[in-house]
Order: structure tokens, then sequence, then C-alpha cells
């Protein structure tokens, strides 16, 4: 199929203008590793032979309270993630098998808030934190994302392509309407769980807005907003110290990443497509 | 008896709901209600309540030269990001769609911008764009003697230079629909087309490129999004300046609500966003209502 020669060269030309295109797009980050690996004196200086160094990566960890930004998001994260698959499910599991009046309009409900995220509306979100005395909390940024429209709606068409006979069949086995859920739904919906649970993670991980405006104080700061902070009062630090604060705060999520990319990109896509 | 099931399952259905419009109600629909409510009442301030002012704040917005400029910041935004980062996108995904050597590396290439957090991201490019020192300013010096320039801190490339890391850091999301899509294209359709003579070029234009219209419309729903919502990197990058040549609308909000504490003025602009989404929205619905019969 491929063996004409014009062919042959019309595909050299593509390999090597996707190959320009991929360097250019990996020359950030690769020159921001490679800050970050050497002694400050080469930041700006390229020198293949230049001497590695992990010296940015200690410096950086000791000038600011990194290991509780770390321990902030991880827990902001767990929290974000258990909330939405325990109502997500609940709520989708409603709306694909039950049948009750205000269905359509609370679906439509639950739609709006593809279109209105709790980022925009900070303000009264703030308001509302300031008034359960949630300010400065890790559950303050966790909760209003997690009763997640996406979330409702990709588990909901999920569940809808489950046949209804293995539903029947459990109901029949005497199993009640959670017990179905936990039975049926929930394991049948597992590559589902896995590509939303893979971009709720990396959402909340790099979310910044509304954690800047709800905390202020490093118990509560996740790794966005303390990265922020760090590099904001800059006026001493070096770059190639911030540039590894910078792959400190990203590389979980890099690392996992690259282990898992295969994963990530089919996760993506099947968010994307439903 | 047929009755009592029935009831039974509207009490399960709500009772399963419950918890999840609690929290949407709470967190996205009460909120959208009382920042259009208080649009209309004045800042209150210490021990002075929130006052009724009618269309005071309104008259002051279409008044404000700020907002103008923020909203003009944040279409030329719009229009910079999104038709590049997509035509990227799809270049990016007949790529790696391809039988091309090295194919792994390419795509981790193009699609590892979108895991990073957006204040990373914002991070490296500063240093890239640092006036003299930055990859950028070495790069012109050497190769054309430039001057050291500032693109961040002059109001005529701040915004360009915003716009430059949102398409790195969005092409390779949304190479990702495109990839999806062009896999479910069926190899049949090229092959005829090859058997009658048709080049890659016209086999493009008129079978793939039609046949991508959907995810091309998908694509630019959440791109028009998006660019009203993304809004991190310039906190880090140039922080709305220099003299709000960068500033985009939910960036000002923010100023205006957690900086001057002018909240009744930061709801309005609020109900300005929101109503430019509903805008969006509902021309889109329609747009791709007309599309989707034309495949």
């Amino acid at each position: 199929m491929t063996g004409a020669s014009p062919f042959s060269y019309d595909r050299l030309l593509n390999t090597v203008a996707a190959w320009a295109l991929a360097l250019l797009w990996i020359l950030p980050l690769a020159y921001a590793v490679w800050t970050a690996i050497h002694p400050a004196a080469y930041e700006a200086r390229f020198d293949l032979l230049a001497p590695l160094t992990l010296e940015n990566f200690v410096k950086a960890w000791q000038a600011a309270p990194f290991a509780r930004y770390f321990l902030n998001t991880v827990l902001l994260v767990t929290m974000v993630l258990a909330g939405q698959f325990l109502l997500c499910t609940l709520a989708a599991y409603a709306f694909a098998r039950f049948t009750f009046p205000g269905r359509n309009i609370l679906f439509t409900l639950v739609l709006l808030q593809l279109l209105v995220m709790p980022d925009i509306l900070m303000v009264e979100n703030y308001k509302t934190m300031r008034l359960l005395d949630l300010v400065d909390t890790i559950p303050a940024i966790a909760l209003p994302y997690v009763a997640s429209g996406f979330g409702i709606f990709l588990l909901r068409q999920t569940f809808m392509t489950i046949p209804r006979e293995l539903d029947d069949a459990a109901r029949v086995e005497g199993a009640s309407a959670l017990g179905v859920l936990w039975r049926v739904y929930i394991p049948l919906a597992k590559p589902t769980y896995l590509a939303y649970g893979l971009i709720s993670i990396s959402h909340h991980w790099n979310n910044f807005l509304w954690p800047l405006i709800v905390t202020n104080s490093v118990e509560t700061r996740p790794v966005t907003v303390g990265l922020s902070v760090f590099s904001a009062i800059d006026s001493g630090v070096e770059w190639s110290v911030i540039n590894a604060a910078t792959l400190m705060t990203s590389g979980p999520l890099l690392i996992a990443f690259l282990l898992f990319q295969r994963q990530f990109v089919q996760s993506f896509m099947r968010a994307g497509i439903k | 008896m047929r009755n009592v099931t029935l009831k039974r399952e509207w009490v399960l259905g709500w009772l399963l709901l419950l918890p999840s419009m609690v929290l949407l109600f709470a967190f996205t629909h009460i909120p959208a209600v009382t920042t259009f409510l208080n649009s209309f009442y004045s800042t209150p301030r210490g021990r002075r309540a929130a006052k009724f002012i009618g269309a005071e704040n309104y008259e002051r917005m279409l008044g404000d030269p700020v907002f103008w400029q923020v909203l003009w910041n944040n279409l030329w935004f719009a229009l910079g990001t999104i038709p590049v980062s997509i035509a990227l996108a799809l270049v990016m995904a007949l790529w790696v769609n391809d039988r091309l050597a090295g194919r792994g590396f390419v795509r981790m290439a193009y699609f590892t911008p979108t895991v990073l957090p957006m204040i990373a991201v914002a991070n490296i490019w500063l240093f890239f764009y640092t006036p003299g020192f930055g990859l950028f300013d070495q790069i012109t010096g050497t190769l054309f003697g430039w001057p050291a320039t500032n693109y961040l801190g002059s109001p005529e490339t701040a915004l360009n230079a915003v716009i430059v890391v949102t398409v790195w850091k969005e092409a390779g999301f949304f190479m990702i629909f495109y990839l999806a899509a062009l896999q479910s294209i069926p190899q049949s359709l090229k092959e005829a087309a090859q058997i009658e003579g048709a080049n890659r070029w016209t086999i493009f234009w008129r079978i793939t490129f039609p046949l991508l219209m959907p995810t091309t419309l998908f694509v630019s729903v959440n791109a028009v999004i998006n660019s009203f919502r993304l809004v991190d990197h310039i906190f880090i990058l140039t922080d709305g300046g220099p003299n709000n040549a960068s500033a985009l609308l939910l960036f000002h909000i923010y100023e205006v609500a957690f900086q001057h504490w002018e909240t009744a003025y930061a709801a309005t602009l609020t109900v300005a966003l929101l109503l430019i989404l509903c805008l969006l929205a509902i021309g889109q619905f329609f747009f791709v209502d007309r599309k989707v019969h034309y495949k």
C-alpha cells in the first residue's frame, strides 16, 4: 500500500514536521528540567557538560513548606474524589433507572453546572463559606466541586448502556435497589470510574483560583497556591530554584502520566466522546 | 398495589438525588440567583448594610472603560487561542494517527502540557519571557541581534504572550478528541477514495474533515467556555498588567471582589459573565443543531 516512492517522500516530510513540532512542544518543559538540575550559574548558559545537581530541589523544599502543601493537596484530591464518586453515583443511578416527577427539570439543572462552574460564582461561594465558618479549611476548597454535573452526566450515560435484564435478574434474586447498584452497575462502570477519577484528580491537583480565594494559611494551601506564593516573593529566589519547585509540584502528576500514558489518553477520550 | 411501588420509586429516586442536589443548589444555583440580586444593591461596608440602588451598578459597569477593555481583551484572547489551538490540535491528531516513526514520543510531547498545572506552566514560560535573560531574548538576540524585549511588560505584547502560553497548554488536550474521532472513521472510506485515485489532500478535505465536524464543534464549545474560565496563568505571568492590558473578565472579577472588596460591583460583572456564557450556549446549541442535521 505504501510502496510508491512519491508517497514515502510525503511521509518523510510529515514525519520531520511532526517531530519538529514535538520538539518545539517539549522544549519549555525540557528547559525547565535543564535549569532545575544544574547549578544556578548555568541557568541561561547551555553547556552539555555542566555539572548535575539536586541542590535546587533541596533549596526549594527547604525554602517553603512544600511537604505540608503536598499533604494538603493529597487530602483535597482524595476528599473531592471520594465525595464525587459517592454523590455522583447515587444521582446518576437515579437519573438512569428511576422515574419520578421533576426528573427532567432536575437533570437540566445538573447540566447547567457544566456551563456555570463554581469558580465563576466565587464571590457568593466565599460568602457561603464564611457563613458556614469554613473559610481556610480543606473542605471549603472541596465542597463546591463534590456534586459534579460532569460526573453525574458521565456516569448516567454509562449506567444507561447497562442492559436492564441484568438489573431485573439481580432483583429477582432479592437484591435491593442499592444492592443492584453495588453489585451490577458499579462493577460494570469501572472504566468510566477510572476515566473520571483520572480527570478529577488532575483537575483538582491543578486547580488554583478557588483555593487561592478560600485559603490563607500554610495548613490549608494546596501546592498550586503554595507555588504561586513561593514564586511571587521571588526577589531573592533564583530561577533554577523556582523551576525546581515548579517541577516538584507537577512531578507526581507528570510521573503518573508518563507511567499510565495510555490510560490517561483513553480516559480523556472516553470522557470527551460521551 | 402498583401505585404503591410507583410512589416508592419516586421517593427512592428523590432520596438518591438529595445529597447532590443540596450541594448543587448551595454552590451553583442559589449563588447564581443571589449574584443577580446583589447586583442591584450597594456593597455593604462595616456597619452600613447593603441598600437597594436599582441599576446603578449596571450604569457604572457600562460606563467603566476597564470593563470594556477587559471584555475586549477576552474577545481577543478567545480569537487568538481558539482557531490556532484547534488547527494545531487537528494537525497533531492527523500526525499521531499516522504510522509515524517514534509516534509514542511525539504523542507524549503534544499531550504533556495538558497534565501540568496552569501555575507551573506559567512559571516555566515566565522564565522564557524574562527580558534579556530568558530563552526568547537569547534566541532573537543571537539570531537577529534584537535588543532585549519585555514581552510581558509592554501593553502591546502582554496579551499575545499570554495567548501563546494558552495555545501551548490547550492544543494537546483538543488533539485527544480529534484522535478519538479519527479512529472511528472507517478505513474503507479512505481506501475507496484511494482506489478512485484521490490523493491525501483530497481525502482530507472531502472525507476526513467533514466527518470531523461534530468533533470540531464539540471542541469549539469547550474552547470558548475555557477562554472565559481560564485565568490561572494571568496571576503569575502579568497580574493583569500592564495597565489591564492582559486582564480577562474573570480575573477582573477577582480583582474587584477580593482586592478592592467591592462585592456588589463584582456581582454585577459576574452577571455580565453569566450572560455571555448563556448567550454562547444558546448560540452554539442552535449552531450545533443545524450542523448535526447536515451530518
